[in-house]
Formats: structure tokens, sequence, C-alpha cells
């Protein structure tokens, strides 16, 4: 088999790898769409509070120290001890959704029945205030998180690889749990969303808010609840993405990056989420290996941006989404 | 009793379809034009110039143009940061390929560029709309930043990568690099955004600009009474991007002087300029210069609060600035939908009446 085509393939697994992940972030923007009709910019900022929350209950750190000590002149830093991981994560699941409850509260309830793109600026302002808020709570530097993943080149996929092909493939153990979490949070939530009561309330709230309202169901709580549902999916990434290249301020641009795999996908379907996620991942590496060299590399940037433009041109609604019908 | 429209009688035509219809407006307009250019000149130092009036007189011609765009033709762009990258490097690329040419013709041509580059990436937004458009203007933003990184044409193949404008006079002042005046650099800007403020305000009030307030409004009753969304759009892109990349060369060739693009151009700024039309207020002149002002005064006032009166480390005071603004933007999301200029607007009503309630 010629090398290029091996390469090609190792490529091609390691963006699939890839796509899981952005899918895993997409999800969360898909959630909240649905049920609130808010295009939730901040969920990529949500995913970088939610991991650096996490490592500062794991570590121990004092919240807001650097703001303490500038008014009271104290130096605290640490409360000197460490909590372990699973405990750890439940009570950064608690932060999210006070944040959930917080968001409804301070800012979505006032600010119902207002256009889409207001809504949207909304959470734009939301994600500036979190990244600021994220660091003067704990520190912007750089972070590790360990959350005890298993990381490192997968051993069995390199030697069977080797024996196939005289090559053997470095896949990433990370890449493969995350595979592994996001397939079973996709069941999970496709599950809640069919066959408990709340879920069925939420796509009740989705599909026409009066009419949910009027046979009972609770905006309030479905709102916060959808909100802390995204919190949750965004804690999962930002432990994905926060094992694999710490915790820091760029964490926040996977966001970005999600933008076009819903595009792709469309706004309002799970598995579109899904498929335009594995298909940005796919794309932009083999456009990288590809092309990339013959134009200056980095295409990893824009790529993803591009595909989706070109495709929405010929599928406005994207792959999965609802058929957009427009009255006058 | 301040303010009032009664006794100002018009007698032709063009009295009454003048831009400011009321004394008082008239006068207050004339009185800023004359402290902007006869009194400011004399009194602005680096400091000043360097902190508030460059960067508020650019972001006040960027606003205008992205208002133009979002405001008035509501198509919202998260590409602006790109659209300044063209400007700043069609001017750098016309500066040093025609040395004797006046400063005053790169710009606009630099302007012009961009406007070509804008309609060029506005072409999907006669098939997306929306959120999908918002989200794919992003295309626009991170492929020119990439572009302009990349190809080493755009910054004469220099070493660092980095583009630095060479001096450039205006009637023997020097305008560009290092050595310029601080009131040359202003009064230069300010000659831009003077004018990209009439144009921008008599095209709003003219047909042109009423096919853009259709459009936004409902677009599909604008194409049945004969606004044609092909050129309303397009159009739209290209003054919105031609304002845009005046404001993105005077960034870079006045108020920085030396510019790396992803840096300066990138996504942040896009969202910068969106604030500033949000908080000023969407389709209002008056509403780009209130934010692009607001913008740029409220972190050099956190700055000298926090830093120099409270002794704060800077980089807790620019995290406590990414909470107050966030926290701003939905306030007056919530407050005030549309922005510092309904808040004049109100005020202005309440002046007509004062010192009646009503």
């Amino acid at each position: 088999m010629p090398d290029t085509l091996i390469f090609g393939m190792e490529v091609f697994l390691n963006g699939l790898m890839a796509g899981v992940l952005y899918a895993l972030v997409a999800l969360g923007f898909v959630l909240i769409y649905k049920a609130s009709g808010i295009f939730n910019y901040a969920q990529g900022v949500m995913a970088l509070f939610a991991a650096m929350t996490l490592v500062g209950i794991m570590e121990g750190q004092v919240p807001f120290a650097h703001l303490i000590n500038a008014i009271l002149g104290t130096e605290v830093h640490h409360f000197g001890w460490h909590i372990p991981a699973f405990l750890a994560i439940l009570l950064t699941m608690g932060v999210m959704v006070f944040l959930a409850w917080a968001v409804q509260r301070l800012i979505f309830r006032h600010l119902v029945n207002q256009e889409p793109i207001i809504l949207f600026m909304a959470t734009i302002g939301l994600a500036y205030f979190l990244e600021g808020l994220g660091d003067i709570m704990w520190g912007a530097d750089i972070k590790k998180l360990d959350v005890g993943l298993p990381q490192g080149i997968n051993t069995a996929i390199d030697e069977v690889t080797y024996g196939w092909f005289g090559y053997g493939f470095f896949i990433d153990n990370l890449d493969i749990v995350a595979t592994v979490i996001a397939a079973l949070l996709v069941v999970v939530l496709v599950m809640f969303s069919q066959y408990t009561k709340q879920g069925r309330a939420m796509r009740a709230v989705a599909d026409d808010h009066q009419a949910a309202l009027s046979v009972g169901v609770s905006l309030n709580f479905i709102w916060i609840m959808v909100w802390s549902v995204a919190g949750f999916v965004a804690l999962v990434a930002g432990i994905m993405w926060g094992t694999k290249s710490g915790v820091q301020f760029s964490l926040s641009l996977i966001a970005l990056k999600a933008l076009p795999v819903l595009m792709l996908g469309g706004f309002t379907s799970i598995p579109g989420a899904i498929v335009g996620g594995l298909i940005i991942g796919v794309g932009e590496k083999l456009f990288e290996f590809l092309v990339g060299p013959l134009i200056g590399g980095a295409t990893e940037n824009w790529f993803a941006y591009v595909l989706a433009l070109i495709f929405l041109v010929f599928r406005p609604q994207g792959l999965f989404g609802e058929k957009i019908i427009e009255r006058v | 009793m301040f303010y009032r429209e009664a006794g100002d009688f018009k007698t032709t035509y063009v009295d009454d379809g003048q831009t400011f219809p009321i004394k008082f407006d008239r006068f207050r307009y004339y009185i800023v034009l004359a402290v902007a250019f006869g009194i400011i000149p004399f009194l602005i130092n680096d400091y000043w110039a360097n902190a508030v009036f460059l960067p508020f007189l650019i972001y006040a011609i960027a606003a205008i143009g992205l208002n133009i765009l979002v405001g008035y033709c509501g198509q919202v762009s998260l590409g602006t940061g790109g659209f300044m990258a063209v400007g700043a490097y069609a001017c750098y690329k016309l500066m040093t390929a025609f040395p004797d040419v006046s400063m005053f013709i790169h710009v606009i041509l630099a302007g012009g560029i961009t406007a070509a580059v804008g309609v060029l990436f506005g072409l999907p937004s006669l098939r997306i709309k929306g959120f999908y458009l918002a989200v794919a203007t992003l295309a626009a933003q991170f492929f020119l930043v990439w572009l302009f990184n990349r190809v080493s044409w755009f910054y004469n193949y220099s070493a660092s990568g980095q583009i630095s404008a060479p001096e450039r006079t205006v009637a023997g002042v020097a305008i560009t690099g290092p050595e310029a005046p601080a009131w040359a650099a202003y009064l230069f800007c300010l000659v831009f955004v003077t004018a990209s403020a009439i144009i921008a305000r008599n095209l709003t009030r003219g047909a042109m600009g009423r096919k853009w307030m259709a459009i936004r409004d409902m677009d599909i009753a604008a194409e049945i009474i004969g606004v044609n969304p092909l050129t309303a759009k397009l159009s739209a892109f290209a003054v919105s991007s031609f304002f845009v990349g005046i404001a993105g060369a005077l960034f870079f060739a006045v108020y920085l002087g030396a510019v790396e693009v992803g840096e300066v151009f990138g996504i942040q700024k896009s969202f910068l300029v969106l604030f500033m039309v949000i908080i000023g207020g969407l389709g209002s002149i008056f509403g780009s210069f209130a934010g692009a002002a607001f913008l740029v005064l409220l972190p050099v006032l956190l700055k000298n609060v926090l830093v120099g009166q409270m002794g704060w480390a800077t980089d807790l005071a620019a995290h406590f600035e990414f909470m107050i603004v966030g926290g701003l933007i939905v306030l007056f999301l919530i407050a005030e939908p549309h922005g510092l200029a309904q808040l004049w607007r109100v005020t202005k009503e309440k002046l007509r009446l004062w010192p009646f309630p009503h």
C-alpha cells in the first residue's frame, strides 16, 4: 500500500476522533437552541468555566483569591486540601446548575419574546462575563487537568496496524475514551428526551411555548433544566478538552469551531451535530494533510467555515435541519 | 422649553429635507464640528490622541459601517475584523507601491478594495439568513486573517510578517509613521469621520436606506413591493465594507503604525465593533458614535480607576473589564434593546415637553 494512503487513513481516524469532540460541544448548542430558541454563544466559555471550576475545586483553590488579596491585602491562595475527582465533578455540576439558575433568572427571564438576534447578543455578553468571572475566580494561568482518564498512544492499535501495514497508527487513548463517552452521552440524552417526563416536557416547550404552558409545563423549570443539561455537556467537553490541551483561554474558542458543525448539521438536530462534527473533523484534517502543505499550512483555522459556507449555499437549513418555511 | 420645534418654519423643500430639521439640533451639530475642528487640535497631546481620540474616531467609522449592515439592512456580520484587515493591507500595499500618491487617495482606495471583498463575502447572504449568515461571515474573518498571515506578498516579504506604515505626508505634515504629530493624525481621521457620517446619514435617509430597511424588516415582503434583494443586500455589504475598510486602513496607518494581523484584526475586534453597534443603538448613526465613545472610554476609565487609584494588578483589572463589558451588554439588552441612541431620543422627547411631564 502506498505511504500516502496509509498516512491518509491515520489522518482520517484522527479526524474522526477530533470530530467527536467538536460534536460534543455542538451538542450543547443544539440542546439549548431546540428547547428555548436561544443560540448560546457562551457554550464554549461554559466549558472553559466548568473545567476551571473543576480544577479549582480539585486543587482546593480559594475562589476570588486575587480579588480578595487585592482588596484586603491578604495572601490567600489555597485551602490546602485536595478533593477526589469524582466528588469534584459533582460539586462542579452543582456550580453549573446554580449558573443555569442564575442565567435564567437574571438574564433570559427578562428577555422573553425578544428577537432571536437579541438573545444571541445577550449570550455573547454572557460569554464575556463568564470569561472574566472565571479568570477572577480561579486565576488566568494555564492549568493541568487530570481526572484519571487514560492518555498517550494506544499500543494495541499501534501493534495491530503495524502488523497489517508495517506502520503503527498513532491514536490517543484519550480520544477513544472521548468517543465512548460522547456516544454514551448522546444515548443518554436521546433516552432522556424520549422516555422521561421532564424530557417530554422539554420537547413540548421546544415545539410550542404557549401550548406547553397551557397544559401545565413550567417554562421556568424547563429552561433552568435545559441550561443545566447544557452545563453538564459543557462540563464533559471541558474535561475532555482540558485533559487534552490544558485548561486555558483557547478552550473557549472551541465554541467557534462548533459553529460550522452546527451549520452543517442543522441547528435543531442532535444526529446532525454528530454527523456534522465528524464531517468537519475528518474534512479539516484531510484537507490540512493533502492540500495544506501546498498553500502554506494552518488551514484548520478556516477550512471548517468555508466548507460550511459552501455547503449552506446549496442547502440553507443544513443536513438535518428543519426546512425553513417563510411566510409574509 | 430648551428644545422645541415650534416657531421653526420651513419655506422651501430644501429646508424641509435637511439633515437636522430642528434648530437646536443644527446648532449643536455646528458647535460639535467647530470644537472638533477648531479647538481640540490645539489642545491635543500624544496621550489623549492615542488613548482616546484616535481610537474613538476610527472605531466610530467602523461602527457606522457595521451599523449600515446590521442595523439598517439586518444582515448580522461577525467578519468586521477580517474586513478591517483587508483595508489595512490594501492601504499598506498601496502606500508602498505608490509612495507619491496622497494618503487620502490611498485610504479611499483601500475602502474601495474592501468593498469589493465585502460584496464577494456578501454573496451567500442571498441564500443564507439570520444566524446561519452570522456564522458564514466568520468564514470571511478566519480566512482573511489566515490569508494575510500566510501569503508573504501581502506584507512585502518582511521577515517578521508584520506590516508597518512608512512616513507619508499631507501638505508637508507627516500623517503616518512615528514622527507624525498628534494633531495631524487627529485631523486626518476627523476628516474621514465627518465625511463618513455625512455620507452614511444621507444614504440611510434616501432611497437606498429605505430599501435596506425594507429588507431588514421583512425581506420577502420587500421583494414583493419591488425591492431587489440582490442589489439591496450587496449594496449594503459594499457600503458597509467600504467604511470598515477605511477604518481598518486608518487603524493600521495612523493609529497603530505597525500591525500583526492575527493580534489586531482577530475575532475579538469583530465582537468589539458589534458591541459598539448594539450598545450605541442599531440603526442609528448617532448611536455608532455613542457606542464607540462608550467602549473606548470605558476601558480607559476602568484602568485609571482600578489600576491607578486602587492599585490593582493590570491583569486583574483586565478580567474585571471583561465582566463589566459583558454585564453591561446584557444590561443594555434587557433595559434598552435600542441602545444609547434610544436613551438620547427619550431625553429629547422629555426636553421638548419640559417643564411639563406630559
